[in-house]
């Protein structure tokens, strides 16, 4: 392609408070339609906001997160336009004077292959300011209706710099700044909730040349897939045009993932004029310059942070860290269980390879993962089957079984182990005699093994392991059977 | 007995306090009243006499039991049609509003309740509150009871009204531009605008936040200070309230006036006030000077500037805030609409009358982009002037003295073509509004058409219970408070 694409991104996300953010209507996601409102939320006539200090602090902790300078006033303004889901016909929103300022990202590039680590770079922000959600429309044959639970939701607004490159980047920046945020507690990003929402405005030039290029805004992504999906769409478009010999024109654009195709919203002639003006009835709220520090010095460990400690620290792959740190509960997790055993190692292979697959396979058909606080699993179950394993209690193998049923029972490994008699045999007597019946029956491995061939040694293991139902030590079955072996001769 | 509607809460606390007639006898005192004159005066927007007597025979109730609730317990407070009261109507005297009932009580309304107010009818007002003769109201017109023929003055020309022809006891209003102290004046009652965060605004509904606040009407200085007692206070649901002890107001007037430094501006006293306000205003300020007061020529020199600044700060807000009367949820609704754009046009359209469409074109205007720059915010650096201009006069008197309006009532429909002119009704009221400084229209004098003519006392930022006591001294030297309309066909 003879064009280089621009992106810059806006990217709204609900903070986690009870309340909204003018009022003390609570939230929360899936309520009964219109119940979740009071006369502030509603705008009815003579209501007045008042600030949830909890959303301004919570925006000020994604800032510091994110390295921004956080504003020494909090400010509103009134952002004027007529639209149903919104219940005063204006918005309350930060114009002027954002309280995030500045501001950047790590991101992660996609390496060569899934096992490989790619490139990082960092991402510059433009701002971060709050705004209120509007309502939500739900658009029938002959109606439209309006639910105002979500009105009023505290909003922060992050806005990017045009400083992404492909849609690829743009979607490591989403899953960066997703990760980042829910490992901080703010939000739990759940872009199917309307948690996590994407703006996208993306512009080509051609190679090589400074200026940017006529943008166009993408509105309406609300999955990470329709965000890459959107931009690919656009690049293709907007480059048919200006290989065209046209001009791409400024507009708003609405992305139609159903159809994947994006269809114009609305030109720059037909954009609307805010009219933004500060909020008469807030007042600007002057940030405590101490607690801002308070907040910056308890700010929670940022992931890529997290997963180089665990590369240094522990030892671990790449391959095991990109997945623990992709996923605050199962970091934290591991987190927690490594406070009980010390083994980084093997408590991260039985949460990477064993926990991610049961949480996978224990899902309804067709439903994403189970999310780890939906199971019965506890840190202290890891680390006791751990120790069991180290300790030469059980064999790796048999820890797989007490897995999964400490998985499905909530039990832990060692009362398992004690229903299930699934202790290790270390009865060498009673092996020897099991190992001399399988050299009898086994003349031709003997004879293998004899001229060389080490593995031929599991043919002999195997009779043993099954008349043992597998709790024969692996260690002392390996050692018994050569000496039985040699003293044979 | 028959009196009683045109009594002071003083008088009918000890009234009530001694059995010698019952917060029911006071009540239906008022309703008879109010229905003997009401078809002259049309005070009201809606009354629900049931209701009020069943608050009264609460009140009793309370007396009886030894549980009175204090100085307003009983007494009836009418109430603007723009405060929020649960389960009556709130119409701000809209027909985009005709069907809205209020399902909350503003702050104001609350505390009135927890005093044992008896609260009473919707009073006329200018649409919106944007008017100053109350003839913007979508549904009657008010009379001042001195002059049938006259506008009461405006936005709260009905509670004035109301208070002047013995309708009510007390009465609350806003006042964003003059709304309390222009009718006050030409009614002949005194009108109070508090200090802007003194009074909650939840529940108020909105005209411009910045400018808006609820006070007092009362046919006695002492009954403004009362009932501004239990108006006031610190309320968590207004970001704009301030959070202050609680002041007994009625019992600072008790005390003797003290020798004051009293402001004079010359800007107020220039061409176009009308030579027999001006006469009566300077009659008062000479008995302030020959009680011992120092009088003080001062100069407030923006306010010529007053009210182009006001017309751009609250007709911009005002664009904002009525933006929610859209006809999708609780006002009007177009019943020839085919999309979501027309059910907007079509309802603000039908809803709003002349006025308030002015008004919010004209803020719309000013908040557009490429003009926001040269009149909002000049608006608000020339504000700043004007709040300056206050502060050096304050650094020099206690308080300000000036005509409440630069002239007594005029004739119903003099006005109503030309808004400049009925704009200019308010231009010694409109600063104080912008600087958020207390002031109150006192009685002073009648023309010879023996229409009302008031003064303005402006005080410093919670200078309440000084501008009382000034007014309060003049008023016990003199007889204005005790004139009464000649409305009595009734009675007589």
């Amino acid at each position: 392609m003879k064009y280089e694409v621009v992106i810059g991104l806006e990217i709204h996300v609900q903070l986690k408070t009870k309340t909204k953010m003018f009022s003390a209507a609570p939230y929360n996601y899936g309520a009964e339609p219109n119940t979740l409102t009071d006369p502030v939320v509603l705008g009815l006539p003579g209501t007045l906001p008042v600030l949830n200090y909890t959303a301004i602090e919570k925006c000020a902790e994604l800032g510091l997160m994110l390295g921004c300078k956080i504003a020494d006033v909090c400010k509103w303004d009134r952002k004027n336009y007529f639209y149903p889901d919104s219940p005063k016909n204006y918005q309350l929103t930060q114009n002027e004077q954002p309280l995030c300022v500045g501001g950047s990202i790590e991101i992660e590039m996609p390496g060569a292959s899934r096992n490989i680590e790619g490139a990082h770079r960092w991402v510059e922000l433009n701002r971060i300011h709050l705004e209120e959600d509007p309502g939500k429309l739900t658009h029938t044959a002959f109606d439209s209706l309006i639910d105002f639970n979500r009105a009023g939701v505290p909003l922060a607004e992050i806005v990017t710099e045009p400083n992404l490159y492909s849609s690829s980047e743009a979607v490591a920046f989403l899953n960066a700044l997703r990760n980042l945020i829910i490992f901080s507690g703010i939000s739990d990003c759940d872009m199917e909730k309307g948690q996590m929402r994407c703006d996208a405005n993306v512009s080509l030039r051609p190679k090589g040349l400074e200026t940017l290029g006529t943008r166009t805004e993408m509105k309406n992504l609300n999955s990470i897939s329709n965000v890459k999906s959107a931009i690919e769409y656009e690049m293709k478009r907007q480059a048919e045009i200006l290989d065209s010999g046209d001009k791409v024109i400024q507009e708003t654009r609405r992305w139609d993932a159903a159809k994947n195709i994006s269809l114009s919203l609305r030109s720059k002639e037909e954009a609307h004029d805010y009219r933004y003006f500060p909020d008469p009835d807030l007042m600007p709220v002057v940030m405590d310059k101490a607690r801002i520090e308070v907040l910056n010095q308890m700010l929670p460990e940022r992931p890529f942070d997290r997963q180089r400690r665990y590369q240094k620290d522990y030892d671990l792959p790449y391959t095991i860290t990109s997945v623990l740190c992709a996923n605050h509960q199962l970091s934290d997790f591991f987190e927690e269980t490594l406070g009980l055993y010390n083994a980084p190692k093997a408590i991260a292979n039985y949460l990477v390879n064993d926990l991610l697959r049961e949480l996978a396979s224990n899902s309804e058909q067709g439903a994403s993962a189970l999310s780890l606080s939906e199971t019965k699993l506890k840190p202290q179950s890891i680390a006791e089957l751990v120790e069991v394993v180290e300790s030469g209690l059980i064999s790796k193998q048999i820890a797989k079984e007490v897995f999964v049923e400490m998985f499905a029972s909530g039990a832990l490994p060692k009362s398992i182990i004690e229903s299930k008699g699934l202790s290790q045999s270390n009865d060498s007597s009673e092996i020897e005699a099991l190992c001399l019946e399988a050299i009898a029956n086994n003349p031709k491995a003997v004879g293998q093994f004899k001229d060389g061939n080490i593995k031929a040694i599991n043919a002999l293991k195997g009779p043993v392991m099954k008349a043992t139902q597998g709790k024969a030590n692996p260690a002392i079955l390996d050692e018994l059977l050569q000496k039985l072996i040699e003293s044979g001769e | 007995m028959s009196d009683l509607f045109y009594s002071n809460i003083s008088e009918l606390q000890a009234g009530l306090n001694n059995k010698t007639f019952t917060a029911v006898d006071l009540m239906q005192s008022v309703i008879e009243r109010t229905e003997a004159v009401e078809s002259e005066v049309n005070a009201f927007i809606s009354r629900d006499i049931e209701d009020a007597l069943k608050q009264a025979e609460a009140s009793d109730k309370r007396r009886l039991a030894g549980a009175s609730l204090g100085a307003l317990d009983g007494i009836p407070v009418g109430i603007k049609d723009i405060m929020a009261v649960k389960g009556q109507p709130l119409r701000c005297a809209s027909k985009m509003l005709e069907s809205f009932v209020a399902p909350y009580d503003a702050t104001c309304i609350e505390h009135l309740k927890a005093s044992g107010a008896v609260i009473w009818g919707r009073l006329n007002m200018d649409e919106f509150a944007m008017g100053s003769s109350t003839e913007n109201s979508a549904f009657s017109q008010t009379a001042n009871p001195w002059n049938l023929d006259c506008i009461p003055g405006g936005s709260s020309g009905g509670s004035a009204a109301s208070v002047a022809a013995g309708q009510t006891i007390v009465s609350i209003g806003t006042d964003t531009g003059g709304s309390i102290r222009q009718p006050a004046a030409l009614c002949g009652v005194v009108g109070m605008k508090p200090t802007y965060g003194l009074a909650s605004r939840y529940g108020l509904v909105a005209f411009a936040s910045s400018l808006d606040q609820v006070g007092p009407f009362a046919r006695t200085v002492k009954d403004a200070a009362i009932l501004l007692e239990s108006l006031v206070g610190y309320d968590p649901k207004d970001s704009t309230s301030l959070n202050r002890p609680k002041e007994n107001y009625s019992k600072a007037l008790e005390q003797p006036l003290r020798k004051l430094k009293l402001g004079v501006p010359s800007e107020f006293f220039g061409d176009g006030v009308d030579p027999e306000v001006k006469a009566a205003v300077e009659k008062a300020i000479d008995w302030y000077r020959s009680e011992g007061h120092t009088i003080v020529e001062i100069s407030l020199p923006h306010s010529e500037l007053c009210v182009p600044v006001y017309y751009i700060i609250a007709t911009a807000e005002a664009s904002s805030n009525l933006a929610r009367f859209d006809g999708v949820r609780y006002s009007h609704r177009s019943s020839d609409a085919g999309n979501i754009n027309e059910l907007f046009n079509k309802s603000r359209g039908e809803g709003f009358g002349e006025e308030v469409k002015r008004r919010i074109i004209l803020g719309t205007y000013v908040l557009s982009s490429g003009y926001y720059d040269a009149y909002y915010l000049r608006a608000q650096k020339v504000r700043s002037l004007i709040r300056n201009d206050f502060d050096q006069a304050f650094e020099q008197v206690d308080a300000i003295l000036t005509p409440t309006t630069p002239t007594p009532a005029f004739k119903k429909g003099e006005k109503s073509d030309d808004p400049l002119s009925m704009y200019l009704s308010d231009i010694y009221t409109i600063s104080v509004n912008l600087a958020g400084l207390p002031a109150l229209s006192l009685p002073v004098g009648m023309t010879q058409e023996q229409l009302p003519i008031g003064m303005q006392i402006i005080g410093k930022a919670f200078g309440e219970a000084d501008i009382l006591s000034v007014a309060h001294a003049f008023e016990s030297n003199h007889e204005f408070k005790d004139l009464r309309p000649n409305l009595d066909n009734s009675k007589q």
